[in-house]
């Protein structure tokens, strides 16, 4: 698969911010112990207008705009996100026509909880592989639910990321992907639930760190690598403690996936988060550097990559787009009410 | 009566076992106390199990039957009876088992306790514990056990002047034991800072204060003392077995700060053995919050009433101090599943007085003594052991 990888990649990240301390203080708890427990210190808000379809839009067309692909050769789109605005009419329509590339064009919406991004890039690896598209489009993108009060709203944000997959000027090739996938049932939303459910203590030991530190070991044993080997690893960041934990326990030091970790300044963007951390690195990255990637979606399972920076990432217009740093940087506060009115809290029948 | 004797114990790993089920749990205590004990299952008469509250933990009721089926016991028949006395079940399940062979009726006797708590989530852990303390009249109007033991610590402090360093020291000495015992929950020390800075759960309690949410089982078999030696060479006699109870209300007592169940019991236990306070070389207490321990060297005799703060203070019941405390670590460092604790005391002494306890031996210990504790004191066991 030498070949086969990204040609290029744009991310979003909604520009509303509300601290931790904030939510903290209208349910009575300390906002310091809250963001010190979760490694959090403020997250991302969407906007009264944004949803997944339109960070979808934006993150696909900050990947078109660093090359010079013809949407029209777009030969697939797979959206992955647990929060698509419709229950039936896909999201990946709505992308398809925004970008141009619509209609000689498969698509699909995936849910995997937060790692349905990533199932859509080894679906686009997959296409590109066997000749039957040229270029895929794969997102992982979320505004993701959180009952008010409840831990994941010190955590549930907005954001997500896009990558075009194929084989002409490729600037990272995905040089192995591989899975680990059981039914561990950690975290759900049952139809017609506004709010997810989870389980807990349970959501750790058995569920995130099982799977990330399976697949990413038999990852690492499939292609022969050691943590040492790599430049840069990014772990799905549910919090900011989980990928820090997880990292050390598989041997990766913190200098390795600190440009992926964004976690504690934007929350967890759930199908985005770990396809953001990508975006984080790819802002960066140089020729030659090899980046391992494991994303985490609970129910539960793990995508892992084995990717390598390619000299044409020189080529790329990164400057075209902005950085996921610009994004995180790029910012304005709002208070509780204004959270509360911008993410349907005040909800009516 | 008989004299008992405790000739094999088991106890599984304590903490969060996600993979290990009920029965699988119970099944792996009792298998390794029969092992110890090189007995059979032909050899057994009865079994008691204490569990607290299977049907709401892991919906299975019915647990006697059970416990001797999943350890492969269902074409004997043997009598299999469980026990109840919320977080002292074990305790009461070990009397029951004791009573029936210093009776005659039985010769060995099989004991578990077994409690799985993590298969449900923490707001319906706190609830289905409440249940222990009284639903009409505390738990209806919102108390649970931290409130309750909260309650008493305050008054502790206002009576007495204990200090919230004092309760905290607590917890730092059962870190430091369980930090050597291989089967804790938290096999690590805490520092005395990490527990007055924790995080507040119902003052002056803060979460290292209190003991986890804990799945495990715990197993011992029991012999008629003058069998005992047929099979182990290393037998631990139980010289004495004391039970009390109270008010199952907290507001009901005559003195919020004393477990008069527990005084009860150890006047029963000291009088059997016909043995005072001072001649217990180490004890395994209920701490289920750090308060409790306090009010149980108290209550046992051990020290004054309102000396209980200092003496943890003073490092009287350090690992080697002159009388030390949980060794294991306690509910709080061991972990504490509800029905098991009673009976994992009992493996702690044993192993204790059989000289097998390793990094957190105790020195000479002969006498040993085990206090168990339901709701916020309306039950009480208390055993005391000597090595034979």
């Amino acid at each position: 698969m030498k070949d086969i990888g990204i040609v290029s990649y744009g991310s979003y990240i909604p520009r509303y911010r509300i601290k931790a301390g904030v939510i903290a203080s209208v349910w009575g708890k300390d906002g310091a112990t809250i963001s010190r427990g979760l490694g959090i210190n403020e997250k991302s808000v969407p906007s009264i207008d944004q949803d997944t379809a339109t960070i979808s839009v934006e993150a696909a067309r900050s990947a078109l705009k660093r090359c010079t692909i013809d949407p029209q050769d777009i030969g697939a789109i797979y959206i992955g996100s647990e929060s698509h605005p419709y229950a039936v009419k896909p999201t990946g329509t709505i992308v398809g026509e925004a970008i141009g590339a619509t209609p000689d064009l498969m698509v699909a919406d995936y849910e995997f909880a937060c790692k349905a991004g990533t199932a859509g890039v080894q679906s686009c690896t997959a296409l590109v592989k066997a000749d039957m598209i040229k270029y895929g489009l794969a997102v992982g993108a979320d505004t993701s639910q959180a009952a008010p009060g409840d831990a994941l709203e010190f955590s549930a944000s907005a954001g997500g990321a896009a990558l075009i997959i194929g084989r002409d000027n490729v600037v990272a090739t995905i040089n192995h992907t591989c899975s680990f996938t059981t039914d561990t049932p950690d975290f759900w939303r049952r139809a017609e639930r506004k709010y997810p459910s989870h389980g807990g203590r349970f959501t750790g030991t058995p569920a995130y760190f099982k799977h990330t530190i399976s697949c990413a070991t038999n990852l690492m044993q499939k292609v022969d690598t050691k943590p040492e080997d790599y430049d840069y690893a990014i772990f799905h960041q549910p919090n900011g403690k989980f990928p820090v934990s997880v990292a050390k326990k598989l041997g990766f030091t913190y200098d390795q996936i600190k440009q992926g970790l964004i976690v504690p300044y934007i929350g967890n963007t759930y199908s985005g988060a770990s396809l953001v951390g990508l975006a984080s690195v790819l802002d960066v990255a140089k020729p030659g550097e090899r980046v391992f990637l494991t994303s985490y979606g609970s129910g539960a399972g793990s995508d892992g990559f084995d990717i390598t920076i390619t000299d044409k990432i020189t080529e790329l217009a990164r400057d075209n787009a902005p950085t996921v740093a610009q994004m995180v940087e790029d910012k304005e506060y709002v208070d509780y009410g204004t959270y509360a009115k911008l993410t349907d809290l005040l909800y009516w029948e | 009566m008989r004299d008992v004797a405790v000739i094999g114990v088991g106890l599984t790993k304590f903490g969060e076992l996600w993979d290990k089920s009920f029965r699988r749990l119970i099944a792996e205590a009792g298998s390794k106390a029969i092992l110890d004990a090189s007995i059979s299952g032909k050899d057994i008469d009865a079994m008691y199990i204490g569990s607290m509250s299977s049907g709401r933990f892991v919906g299975q009721e019915h647990v006697g039957a059970l416990v001797a089926d999943a350890a492969g016991f269902s074409h004997l028949h043997i009598p299999a009876t469980r026990v109840e006395g919320a977080c002292a079940s074990g305790g009461l399940a070990i009397r029951e088992g004791y009573l029936s062979i210093a009776s005659g009726m039985n010769d060995i006797v099989v004991v578990g306790g077994v409690e799985k708590m993590n298969d449900v989530g923490g707001n319906f852990a706190t609830e289905t514990l409440v249940t222990a303390a009284d639903q009409e009249w505390e738990a209806f109007f919102g108390v649970t056990f931290p409130g309750l033991y909260a309650m008493i610590a305050k008054r502790h402090m206002y009576e007495y002047g204990t200090t919230k360093e004092q309760l905290a020291q607590v917890a730092v000495k059962n870190h430091a034991n369980g930090a050597l015992n291989p089967y804790a929950q938290y096999q690590r020390e805490i520092t005395l800072e990490q527990v007055l800075n924790a995080t507040m759960i119902a003052h002056p309690l803060g979460l290292l204060d209190c003991s986890p949410v804990t799945d495990g089982a715990a197993s011992v078999v029991l012999c008629a003392a003058e069998k005992a030696k047929e099979f182990t060479n290393k037998p631990v006699k139980i010289i004495a077995s004391g039970q009390g109870s109270d008010t199952l209300a907290l507001h009901s007592r005559r003195d919020i700060c004393t477990l008069d169940a527990t005084i009860h019991a150890a006047k029963m236990a000291y009088k059997q053995a016909n043995l005072t306070p001072s001649d217990i070389d180490l004890a395994e207490v209920h701490d289920c919050f750090t308060i409790a321990e306090i009010c149980a060297i108290e209550d046992l005799g051990f020290v004054e009433k309102g000396q209980g703060g200092k003496a943890v203070e003073n490092k009287i019941t350090t690992l080697d101090g002159s009388l030390p405390v949980n060794t294991s670590g306690g509910l709080k460092s061991k972990g504490h599943p509800v029905g098991a604790t009673g009976v994992a005391q009992i493996v702690e002494i044993a192993q204790q007085l059989r000289g097998e306890a390793e990094k957190r031996q105790v020195k000479d210990a002969r006498i040993g003594l085990t206090h168990n504790v339901g709701g916020s004191g309306a039950t009480c066991t208390v055993h005391i052991l000597e090595a034979m």
